[in-house]
C-alpha cells in the first residue's frame, strides 16, 4: 500500500519570529495522502490549519520558517530541492493552490486568458495556442458561459462565484497531482458554495487528483472529504477517516466541537459550548494544549505531552484518556432541548409593502440605473418572538433590517414600530425599543474607548439617571451578558472575539429595549464561541422577554433559534411561515434549493449509500 | 460544570494575562523609535532657544552698528569675541539673529499650520461624514486648490497685501489645506462605514454626538502627525517667501531672510548662507523625524 | 473610454475657470491696478484718468468677463511693466521652463523609483533605512539653500557646471538637480508604499503559487500595478515643477517664465502675474488630465468598468 502515498509529511513544525519571542504556529504535524485521496484539516482561529497549507506551498511570510523531518511528493524529498528547482517543477505543475478570497486573487490588469494560460506556457508544457484550447475547455468543464470571449475579459466582470470557478480551472491547466483548497468557499453564498463543492469532487474523480480541503465549517468538511484531521493551537489533536472522526469523535475537543456546532436535524437543543479561549503558547509547551479548556482534564494533562491512542484503522488522537473511557463519557450532544420562546398576540414590528429603491448613476453621462433593493415587502413580527429573516447576498435582508432599525427610510410602503408609523417616533423613543446587534465584533465597537464608556452610552444619550445610576445599570448588564467585572476598564483592542460581542450585546440591553435586530451576530464568531454567543441569547431571551429580529445567512443557525422565517432574495419575500414547517416541508423552489444547499453533518451511514464512498 | 456557566464562562479566561492597553502599546513603540525620540529631542531643543532668545542671545538682534559691519567669526582674523558668528552688513549681531530666528520660525510655523488645520480637517470631516454634494463640492475645491501654483500667489498676495509676519501667517496657513482635507476625509469616509457608529446612530445620538465622541478620537492621531508634517512645510514656505524678498521684512530676523542677505558675499562669507539653512534643516528635519516617527508609532500594524 | 475622457475634461474646464476667477478677483481686491500703473506717488488726477482709459472703473465680474474672452482669443493683455502683450513675454520665456520642468521630472524619476521599489523589494534592510534617509531628509533641506550651496560646490569651488544663465545643456544640470531633487522624497515613498503593498496582494500568492518567483514575478505581475499610482502622482508633479521654477530660475539666473512672474510681482504687473497663474494653473489641469487618461489606459477596471 505505501507505493500510492503521494504525501508523506512528518513533524512539521512552523515558527513565527515575533517581537515577544518564537511562536510555534504549528507543532509535529504528520499525515499521508494517498493518490486520489482527499484530507480535510478542521479547525478555528488559532489552529495552524492555514499555515500547514502554505507550508507545502512554500507560502509562508517572511518571519515565519518551516522545518520537518519528512516532506515527500510520490518519494521525492521536497525538502531537499531548492526554491528554484520548487517553484519551477512542483508549484503550478504538480501542486496547485486555491485560496480563500477570489474577488482579490485574481490580477485586475490582466486578462483572464492570458493569467489562465501562462503557467503552462512559460513551463513549456504547453504551447500558446495548445494552452488557449486547454484554457477553453476548463472553463467549459468549470462551468462558466462563452469560454473562448471570457479569455479576453478581466476579473473584475465576474462575480465572486465565477471568479474561485475561473481558479479552479487556472489549478487544472497543468494537471496537477495534488490541489490544496484553503477556505475556498467561505467568502461565497451557500448556493454557489454546494455548486462549488460539488464541481470540486467532480473534477478531482475525472482527474484522479488528491485533495487537501482546509475549513473551519464542519458541514462542508462532512460533505466533501474522505479523511479528516482535527487541528487546534497548532497540534493535530485527532485524525482519521471522516466517518469514523464526526459520527464517533474521540478528542476531547472533537467532542465539543461537535456538540458546539448548530445542525439542521432533529429539535433544537442546548448547544455544547467549550469554555474559555484558545491559549497563545510560546515555544514547544509541555502539556497537552487542550487542558486548560478540556472538562475532562487532570493534573497529568498539564504536565506532560498526551500520547496517541488509536481507536480504529487509521484513527488516531492525542489524549491521556483511552477509547474505551472516552465511549464512557456522557454524550458531549445531549444539551437540554429548548423550549419554544413565548410568543403574545402583540405586534412589534409590521412592514407593508416596504420598498427601497436607490438610484445611481455612472460618471455624468452614463443612464441612471434604479436598483430595487426591496421590493413590496410584507411582515409582521410578533412580540416575543425569534424572526430570521433568512438570504443570500444581494437579497436586500440588511436593507430591509436597516429600516427596520430605523436607519434608513423606505423610498414606498410603511413601517409600524409597536403599532405607531415609524416615520412618527422620534430618534430617542425608537431606541428605546429597538437595538442593533451587529456582524463584525471588531468594527462595532469604538477602539478608543474603554467598555464602561461602550455600555455606558446609550444611557448618557437617553439621559437616564445620575451617574451613579448609570454605573450600576452598566455593572448589572455585564452580569447579565457573562462579562467579568475586571474588564470593566479593558479597551476592545485586548479582549477577543466574543467578548466584544458580549460587550455589544450589553450596550445593546442596556437600557432594556424590547426587540434587537441582530445582523449575522455570529458569523465572525469561530464555532465554539458562537455556541456561548448563541446560548447566551436563548437565555436573555427568556430573561429580559426580547423579540429577536436575526438576519442570517446560516440555515443551521435558523433552525437552532427561529421560531418564524422569512426568506428574501433579490429584494422580496419568498416564503414566509413557522421555522418548523418551512424547514422540514419547504414549498417554494428557492427554499428547497437553499435547504438542499446547507452541507449537513449527517448519519455516515446514509451519506455513504448515497454517494457511494 | 453546570450549562448554565458553560454561557457565561466568566473566569476561565482569567488565566490569560491581559495583552496591553492601546496607549500602553503606544509608549511601548515610542521608547524604541529612534526617530522619534531624535525628532522630539531637537524639537524641544530649538523651542527652548526660541522661548529664552532674550537669556541666550548676546545682542539685540534689530541693533545695527555701523562700526562693525561685516566682520568675521570670533575664530578667524579680525573677528571680535563680542559678536561670535561675525556680523551681516548692517553690523547687526549675526548669532542673535540665528537666535531670534528660531522665533520667527516656529510662529509662523504654528500658526500656519494650525490655520490649515482648522480649514481642511473641518472640510474633511464635513465630506466624509455626510458625503453626497458636500463631498462632491469639495473635492472640486480640492482640485481647483491643488490647482493654482502655491508659491506664485503666496507671494503674489504677500506683496500685494503688505509683507508682515502675520500676513505671511494667514497667507501661508490659507494655502497648504489640502493634505489635512485628503486624509481627514478618506479617514471620516472609513471610520463612518464600521458599525460602532451605526451603532450610535442607533442608540439615538445627533449627527454631532457621533461626530465629538466616536469619530473625532479616531482621527486625533492622525491629524497630529499631518501637523507636525505642515509644521516643516510651513516653515519652508515662509522661508522661501522670505529668501525672495516677498515675506518677512528686515529688520525682523528670518532665516531664509538672512540667507537672501548673505547671498551677495557668498563666495568669500559662505556661512552667512550656510548657517541660517543649517538652522532650517534642522528644524524641518526634527518636525519630519517627530511626525514620521508618530506615525509609525500609531499606526495599527506598528512600524510601516 | 471616451464618456471617462468627456467627464475628465469638462471636470478640468470648470476647474480652470473657477481658478482664473479666483485668481482675478483675489489680485484685483488687494490692490488697486490704476496705482500699479501709475505708481505709488503718482497724482491722484492721473491715476482717475488711468482708470477710466483702461475700463478699471467697470465692476469686477465685466473686467473678468473681458479678460477671459481674451483669453480664448489669444489676447493675454497688455503688461503694465514690460508695455508689451503679456503673450508675447510668455512666449519667449516659456521653452525655457519647459525644457527646466522636464530635465528637473527626469532627475526625479532616475533617482526616486529605482530607490523606492529596491527599498520596496528588501524591507527594512541597509538599502530601505538609506532610502527613508534620503527622503527624509531631502524633505527638510530648503530648495533655495540646496541651490545656493551646488552653486558654491560645484559651481565655483569644483567648477564643473556653469552656474548662471540658459545657453547651453550644461546651464540646465544644476537647477534640474535642484528642482527635480524637492520631489524625490513623495516620490520614492510611493513607488515604496505602492510596491510593498502590490507584493504582499493576494493575487500576487496567487502568481506565486502558480511558480512564479524572483524578477519574472516582479516583471509580469507586479510591476503594472505599482505603477500606476506612481505614473499619476509624476504627471502631476511635472505640472507643480512649472509653479516650482521660481526659485530655481532666479537663482540660476535662467530667463524664464518662473523669473518673469517674481519680476512681475515686485513690478506690480498685474496682468502678467495673472496671466501667469492662469498658464501655471493650466499646465496643472492639462498633466492631471493626462494622468487621468494613462490611468484609464492602464487600469482595465476604468476603462472598461
Amino acid at each position: 500500500m505505501g507505493s500510492d502515498i503521494l504525501l508523506s509529511v512528518r513533524d512539521l513544525d512552523i515558527s513565527l519570529d515575533t517581537p515577544s519571542g518564537v511562536l510555534k504556529a504549528v507543532r509535529a504535524t504528520s499525515f499521508d495522502l494517498r493518490r486520489g485521496e482527499s484530507l480535510g484539516i478542521v479547525g478555528e482561529s488559532g489552529s495552524g490549519k492555514s499555515m500547514t497549507a502554505f507550508a507545502l506551498m512554500r507560502l509562508l511570510p517572511r518571519i515565519a520558517r518551516a522545518t520537518s523531518t519528512r516532506l515527500d511528493l510520490a518519494g521525492e524529498r521536497l525538502d531537499a530541492i531548492g526554491d528554484a528547482e520548487f517553484f519551477d517543477r512542483i508549484a503550478g505543475q504538480r501542486i496547485s493552490m486555491i485560496f480563500q478570497e477570489p474577488m482579490t486573487s485574481l490580477n485586475p490588469v490582466y486578462t483572464v486568458g492570458r493569467q489562465i494560460t501562462e503557467a503552462s506556457v512559460r513551463s513549456g508544457r504547453l504551447g500558446r495556442v495548445a494552452a488557449r484550447r486547454r484554457a477553453v475547455e476548463l472553463l467549459e468543464r468549470v462551468g462558466l458561459p462563452e469560454p473562448s470571449q471570457t479569455l479576453s475579459k478581466y476579473p473584475h466582470q465576474f462575480s465572486g462565484g465565477q471568479r474561485q470557478r475561473l481558479m479552479i480551472a487556472m489549478a487544472l491547466m497543468n494537471e496537477p497531482e495534488l490541489i490544496i483548497a484553503d477556505e475556498p468557499t467561505t467568502a461565497l453564498d451557500v448556493t454557489i458554495q454546494a455548486q462549488i463543492m460539488t464541481l470540486l469532487a467532480d473534477l478531482r474523480r475525472e482527474f484522479g487528483m488528491a485533495m487537501i480541503l482546509i475549513s473551519h465549517d464542519l458541514g462542508v468538511i462532512a460533505e466533501s472529504v474522505e479523511n479528516v484531521m482535527v487541528m487546534y493551537a497548532g497540534e493535530v489533536v485527532e485524525q482519521g477517516p471522516a466517518t469514523a472522526v464526526l459520527s464517533a469523535p474521540r478528542h476531547p475537543y472533537t467532542r465539543g466541537l461537535l456538540a458546539a456546532a448548530p445542525g439542521m436535524e432533529g429539535p433544537p437543543h442546548r448547544l455544547g459550548a467549550i469554555a474559555g479561549v484558545v491559549p497563545t503558547l510560546f515555544g514547544d509547551p509541555r502539556l497537552c494544549v487542550f487542558a486548560s479548556r478540556c472538562p475532562h482534564a487532570g493534573p497529568i494533562c498539564r504536565s506532560e505531552r498526551p500520547p496517541q491512542q488509536t481507536a480504529g484503522p487509521r484513527h488516531h488522537y492525542s489524549c491521556v484518556l483511552r477509547p474505551a473511557e472516552i465511549g464512557g463519557l456522557p454524550d458531549a450532544r445531549a444539551g437540554e432541548p429548548l423550549p419554544p420562546p413565548p410568543r403574545s398576540e402583540r405586534e412589534i414590528f409590521r412592514a407593508n409593502r416596504v420598498s427601497r429603491e436607490y438610484h445611481r448613476r455612472k460618471g455624468l453621462f452614463g443612464a441612471v440605473q434604479t436598483i430595487l433593493a426591496v421590493d413590496s415587502v410584507d411582515l409582521v413580527v410578533k412580540r416575543g418572538e425569534t424572526f430570521a429573516l433568512v438570504g443570500e447576498s444581494g437579497s436586500g435582508k440588511t436593507t430591509l433590517a436597516r429600516i427596520l432599525t430605523g436607519l434608513d427610510t423606505p423610498t414606498a410602503g410603511e413601517v409600524l414600530l409597536d403599532g405607531r408609523p415609524l416615520a412618527d417616533v422620534g430618534r430617542r423613543e425608537r431606541a428605546k425599543l429597538i437595538q442593533p446587534i451587529f456582524q463584525d465584533p471588531y468594527g462595532s465597537l469604538n477602539p478608543r474607548r474603554t467598555v464602561a464608556e461602550i455600555i455606558e452610552r446609550p444611557l448618557v444619550i437617553s439621559g437616564t439617571g445620575g451617574r451613579a445610576e448609570r454605573q450600576k445599570a452598566v455593572r448589572e448588564t455585564m452580569d447579565l451578558v457573562g462579562l467579568p467585572q475586571r474588564v470593566l476598564h479593558n479597551y476592545p483592542s485586548q479582549m477577543s472575539g466574543g467578548q466584544r460581542q458580549r460587550v455589544a450585546i450589553a450596550r445593546a440591553l442596556v437600557t432594556r429595549p424590547a426587540a434587537l435586530v441582530c445582523d449575522e451576530p455570529t458569523s465572525a464568531l469561530d464555532v465554539s464561541v458562537q455556541a456561548q454567543i448563541l446560548n447566551l441569547l436563548v437565555d436573555l431571551q427568556q430573561e429580559l422577554q426580547l423579540t429577536y429580529f436575526l438576519i442570517t445567512h446560516d440555515l443551521a443557525v435558523v433552525h437552532q433559534t427561529a421560531s418564524r422565517i422569512a426568506v428574501m432574495r433579490g429584494g422580496r419575500i419568498v416564503e414566509t411561515g413557522p421555522a418548523r414547517e418551512v424547514l422540514a416541508a419547504p414549498k417554494e423552489e428557492y427554499t428547497r434549493l437553499l435547504l438542499s444547499s446547507v452541507p449537513r453533518l449527517r448519519n455516515p451511514a446514509s451519506r455513504a449509500a448515497e454517494t457511494g464512498r | 460544570m453546570s450549562d448554565q456557566a458553560l454561557s457565561r464562562p466568566a473566569d476561565s479566561e482569567a488565566l490569560e494575562a491581559l495583552p496591553p492597553t492601546p496607549r500602553q502599546v503606544i509608549l511601548r513603540r515610542a521608547r524604541r523609535h529612534r526617530g522619534l525620540l531624535i525628532g522630539g529631542v531637537i524639537l524641544l531643543a530649538l523651542a527652548a532657544v526660541a522661548l529664552f532668545a532674550p537669556l541666550l542671545a548676546p545682542h539685540d538682534p534689530t541693533a545695527q552698528s555701523l562700526a562693525h559691519r561685516l566682520l568675521p567669526p570670533a575664530w578667524a582674523q579680525g573677528g571680535k569675541a563680542e559678536f561670535l558668528l561675525g556680523t551681516d552688513q548692517n553690523g547687526r549681531d549675526y548669532l542673535s539673529r540665528l537666535i531670534y530666528g528660531t522665533r520667527v520660525s516656529l510662529m509662523v510655523g504654528f500658526g500656519a499650520a494650525s490655520i490649515g488645520l482648522i480649514i481642511g480637517v473641518t472640510l474633511g470631516i464635513m465630506a466624509g461624514y455626510f458625503g453626497g454634494l458636500i463631498d462632491h463640492a469639495v473635492s472640486f475645491l480640492l482640485t481647483a486648490q491643488l490647482a493654482l501654483p502655491g508659491l506664485l500667489l503666496a507671494m503674489a498676495l504677500v506683496f500685494i497685501i503688505g509683507p508682515s509676519v502675520w500676513v505671511v501667517i494667514a497667507i501661508v496657513g490659507v494655502l497648504h489645506w489640502n493634505y489635512y482635507l485628503v486624509v481627514t476625509r478618506a479617514a471620516t469616509m472609513r471610520l463612518r462605514s464600521l458599525d460602532f457608529v451605526a451603532a450610535s446612530d442607533a442608540m439615538g445620538a445627533s449627527a454631532w454626538q457621533t461626530l465629538s465622541h466616536e469619530v473625532l478620537p479616531n482621527l486625533a492621531g492622525q491629524i497630529i502627525v499631518i501637523f507636525t508634517f505642515e509644521l516643516g512645510i510651513a516653515i519652508l514656505a515662509e522661508s522661501s517667501l522670505s529668501f525672495l524678498g516677498v515675506g518677512i521684512q528686515p529688520p525682523t530676523p528670518s532665516w531664509g531672510l538672512m540667507i537672501a542677505e548673505g547671498k551677495q558675499s557668498m563666495f568669500y562669507r559662505p556661512w552667512l548662507v550656510v548657517l541660517p539653512g543649517i538652522a532650517l534643516f534642522l528644524l524641518v528635519i526634527g518636525a519630519n523625524l517627530f511626525g514620521d516617527g508618530l506615525r509609525d508609532v500609531t499606526s495599527p500594524q506598528g512600524r510601516n | 473610454m471616451l464618456k471617462y475622457t468627456l467627464q475628465r475634461a469638462l471636470l478640468a474646464l470648470a476647474v480652470a475657470a473657477v481658478v482664473s476667477f479666483a485668481t482675478f478677483l483675489l489680485l484685483n481686491y488687494a490692490t488697486d491696478p490704476a496705482y500699479a500703473i501709475a505708481g505709488e506717488d503718482a497724482d491722484p488726477a492721473v491715476v482717475e484718468q488711468i482708470r477710466q482709459t483702461y475700463g478699471l472703473d467697470r465692476p469686477i465680474m465685466v473686467r473678468y468677463l473681458d479678460w477671459a474672452g481674451g483669453v480664448l482669443r489669444g489676447d493675454f493683455g497688455d503688461s503694465y511693466y514690460w508695455h508689451k502683450p503679456v503673450a508675447e513675454l510668455v512666449a519667449d520665456r516659456a521653452p525655457v521652463t519647459v525644457a527646466l520642468a522636464v530635465s528637473a521630472l527626469l532627475v526625479t524619476i532616475v533617482i526616486a523609483i529605482p530607490l523606492g521599489a529596491l527599498a520596496a523589494l528588501n524591507p527594512n534592510s541597509v538599502i530601505d533605512r538609506f532610502a527613508l534617509m534620503i527622503a527624509v531628509s531631502a524633505q527638510a533641506i530648503p530648495n533655495f539653500w540646496l541651490g545656493l550651496i551646488m552653486i558654491i560646490l560645484l559651481g565655483v569651488m569644483l567648477p564643473v557646471f556653469p552656474v548662471s544663465g540658459d545657453d547651453s545643456w550644461r546651464h540646465f544640470v544644476l537647477p534640474a538637480f535642484v528642482l527635480g531633487a524637492s520631489s524625490v522624497p513623495a516620490v520614492m515613498r510611493l513607488t515604496r508604499t505602492g510596491l510593498i503593498e502590490v507584493m504582499e496582494s493576494d493575487y500576487i500568492r496567487t502568481a506565486r503559487s502558480k511558480g512564479f518567483r524572483g524578477l519574472a514575478l516582479l516583471r509580469r505581475h507586479a510591476l503594472r500595478n505599482a505603477i500606476l499610482p506612481v505614473v499619476s502622482v509624476l504627471a502631476v508633479q511635472l505640472g507643480q515643477k512649472f509653479g516650482g521654477s521660481v526659485i530655481t530660475e532666479t537663482i540660476f539666473a535662467i530667463n524664464g517664465l518662473g523669473r518673469l512672474a517674481l519680476e512681475s510681482i515686485l513690478g506690480a504687473d498685474i496682468p502678467t502675474v495673472q496671466m501667469l497663474i492662469f498658464v501655471f494653473a493650466m499646465v496643472f489641469v492639462g498633466m492631471n488630465l493626462l494622468a487621468d487618461m494613462l490611468n484609464a489606459a492602464l487600469d482595465p477596471r476604468i476603462r472598461i468598468g
